[in-house]
């Protein structure tokens, strides 16, 4: 089913939580909304669902406005982030609920209920608990409940509120996959909400990313990630390193290194966005101090740590904690320890503004607030370690 | 836990939160001296003077025409006024909790009103409404509708002073719960009434019997909303409570007592009600969370 979103609003008293909201959805097609708490993406969800009401604007599925379609028309089937399982009934009374509540010219006899839950209950792997009741189940099990009852109901469209939002990170990952296995052979166009980009960006076939009740970019998992068009986006979508420098001429300048600007950029202060792994680090003594090559001064090592395959060293630079990313072995081959200083160049950096990147993201007050989350991230290792 | 009390016990040792034996005592003593003295004292009374002339007596008593009479307009009141209050309960708490709308915060404001003022109060508002000097008392008359000094004036009050027992108990309740199961249900697409009966219903049905106990336990003792309405006709418009005055007030003590012991009776037929419900939804609850 194909689902189109044109300018929709909608206020809470003095809050816009959808400000002239637009989105194309396209037939079987996964697509994840993703933001911050409060940017307005359950209520986009809500609304698709036809449990909330625009106040302008309008939503059509197939070409015909969705407030005028009934229930059945509309085919949306809903999975709410606490799953809504109905406490008193057994896992098999909540998945057949929805066959057994339709007007009687259109149920089928119970027998048939009774094969279709079975058929659904093992699809979602819970044949065996068909007797039991949800408050016996674990948080998975519970959510493979609610979607399994709502599958019941054959819907088109699939929508799902933080399906994952309450569970642990393993069984996060497997409910991920057999969600979109489960869509894939189902032939659903499925929507679900999450705050999680990972998790979006693992599942979707597109993403699109809302901020105060505004889409700030759609596009595939790929597209958003290597081209965020706003610091929100590239903010929100993974660490971040900011440095502050300034654009003159069509070139961005930090002191004398240049750094490649990918789209025309204003004159004036910039910051330039740099992911982790694109922050490459270099001995001072090794280097040849080739002006323009490194980013000007020194930046310190306050602390390093490695999980599996993976390094980070933090970095003191120009008053900023800077977090490079690389494999152990080239963060051993580079013979750093705590407190002995580098040099640094960037890679694929993003330029914007620095107005628009400091109302958009937090840069200026995460600076000071970063340590104490490393400090924790730091316990956190050694205790693993 | 208690192993810890017990090793601290057998050391001699005190744990910061136990007490000296003495006070432990002395707090217990004033604890069952208050309890006998103000609570169960009293009723033993009500039994003592009833039964001062012996069960015939006792049994005569409550044999009486007007006694009967009390009693099924006790029950005839209770009968309407507590399934009218219960709809009148699920349908408020239901509004207020289920949805948004302006006025709701008067609403809840207003369910309480019949507890926060006397029942005096509640009374007499009746007999400035349908009163014979009443906004509505020429009409009534003309029509000749009797509602104070008669049967309908002693429900309708009744009906007034119970109204906020079973909203109350069921609002904190379903604001708890949410909309989110009935939500569920209307997604899986079944009707308001289905969503009602077998989501709602099922979820609510401890705190609806609560409420509902204690609506019927208030409706069968209400005394100073009824006194103001029914005009005391002995036989007509006598509730139990009402009649009890009534004999206290003509020095029959024994049958006063013996109708008082009645209304006790049903009093503690309610609390052990009550309780057998707590029981049930505690033990239900762990359960459910």
């Amino acid at each position: 089913m194909e689902i189109a979103v044109k300018d929709l609003s909608k206020r809470f008293e003095q809050l816009m939580v959808l400000d002239r909201v637009n989105l194309q959805i396209r037939d079987k097609e996964f697509i994840g909304l993703l933001g911050p708490s409060g940017s307005g993406k359950t209520t986009l969800l809500r609304i698709l669902a036809g449990l909330d009401f625009a106040d302008s604007g309008t939503v059509s599925i197939d070409g015909r406005d969705s407030t005028r379609l009934t229930l059945d028309e509309r085919g949306v089937g809903f999975v709410f982030q606490h799953y809504a399982l109905f406490n008193h009934m057994t896992v098999f009374q909540n998945v057949a609920f929805g066959l057994e509540v339709k007007p009687r010219r259109i149920r089928k006899p119970a027998a048939q209920i009774a094969k279709r839950v079975r058929e659904l209950l093992t699809l979602v792997q819970l044949e065996t608990f068909a007797d039991r009741f949800p408050l016996q189940l674990s948080g998975g099990q519970r959510q493979r409940v609610a979607l399994a009852r709502t599958l019941a109901i054959d819907p088109k469209v699939l929508l799902l509120d933080e399906p994952f939002g309450a569970l642990d990170a393993k069984v996060r990952v497997e409910l991920r996959r057999s969600l979109r296995h489960i869509h894939d052979s189902a032939g659903l166009t499925t929507v679900f909400v999450t705050h999680d980009q990972e998790e979006a960006l693992d599942l979707a076939d597109r993403v699109a990313i809302m901020n105060r009740g505004i889409i700030e970019q759609v596009g595939t998992p790929v597209e958003v990630y290597e081209t965020p068009r706003s610091p929100f986006v590239f903010d929100f979508l993974g660490h971040t390193n900011a440095f502050d420098c300034v654009v003159r001429g069509g070139k961005a300048y930090l002191g004398a290194y240049q750094l490649a600007l990918d789209s025309a950029a204003r004159d004036g202060p910039a910051v330039a966005f740099v992911r982790p792994h694109d922050v490459v680090l270099s001995r001072v003594d090794r280097a040849t101090i080739e002006t323009g090559a490194r980013l000007p001064g020194t930046a310190l090592v306050r602390f390093m740590s490695a999980l599996g395959e993976r390094a980070i060293a933090e970095l003191l630079y120009d008053k900023r904690l800077i977090e490079a990313e690389m494999t152990r072995q080239s963060l051993q081959d580079l013979g750093l320890k705590v407190g002995s200083k580098c040099t640094i160049s960037l890679r694929h950096p993003r330029i914007y503004p620095r107005q628009e990147a400091e109302e958009q993201t937090r840069v200026a007050e995460r600076a000071a607030a970063r340590p104490r989350k490393r400090r924790r991230l730091r316990d956190h290792l050694s205790t693993l370690r | 836990m208690v192993d810890t009390a017990q090793h601290a016990r057998r050391a001699g040792q005190l744990l910061p939160l136990s007490e000296r034996p003495s006070v432990r005592a002395a707090l217990i003593a004033i604890a069952v001296a208050f309890f006998l003295s103000f609570l169960l004292l009293p009723l033993m009374v009500v039994f003592a003077e009833a039964l001062r002339y012996g069960l015939a007596a006792y049994w005569a008593a409550l044999s009486e025409p007007e006694a009967h009479a009390a009693m099924r307009l006790t029950l005839l009141t209770a009968l309407i006024v507590v399934p009218i209050n219960t709809v009148f309960g699920v349908a408020a708490a239901w509004a207020i909790t289920k949805f948004s709308f302006t006025g709701k915060n008067l609403l809840i404001t207003l369910i309480d009103v019949p507890f926060s003022v006397s029942p005096v109060i509640g009374g007499m508002v009746f007999v400035l409404l349908f009163g014979l000097q009443g906004v509505f008392g020429p009409w009534l008359a003309q029509h000749d509708i009797k509602i104070i000094f008669a049967v309908p004036g002693v429900i309708i009050a009744t009906l007034f002073v119970t109204l906020p027992f079973v909203a109350r108990e069921l609002i904190p309740l379903m604001q708890k719960q949410g909309a989110e199961h009935e939500e569920a249900a209307l997604m899986l697409g079944a009707s308001g009434w289905q969503t009602f009966v077998r989501v709602t219903l099922p979820n609510i049905k401890w705190g609806l019997l609560y409420g509902v106990l204690l609506c019927n336990g208030r409706a069968i003792g209400e005394f100073g909303a009824v006194a103001v309405v029914s005009g005391h006709i002995i036989g007509l418009t006598n509730t139990m409570p009402l009649h009890v005055e009534t004999l206290y007030n003509d020095f029959n003590f024994v049958a006063a007592f013996a109708v008082a012991s009645l209304l006790v009776m049903m009093a503690f037929a309610t609390l052990v009600l009550k309780t057998v419900l707590e029981a049930r939804a505690a033990w239900k609850s762990p359960r459910r969370q």
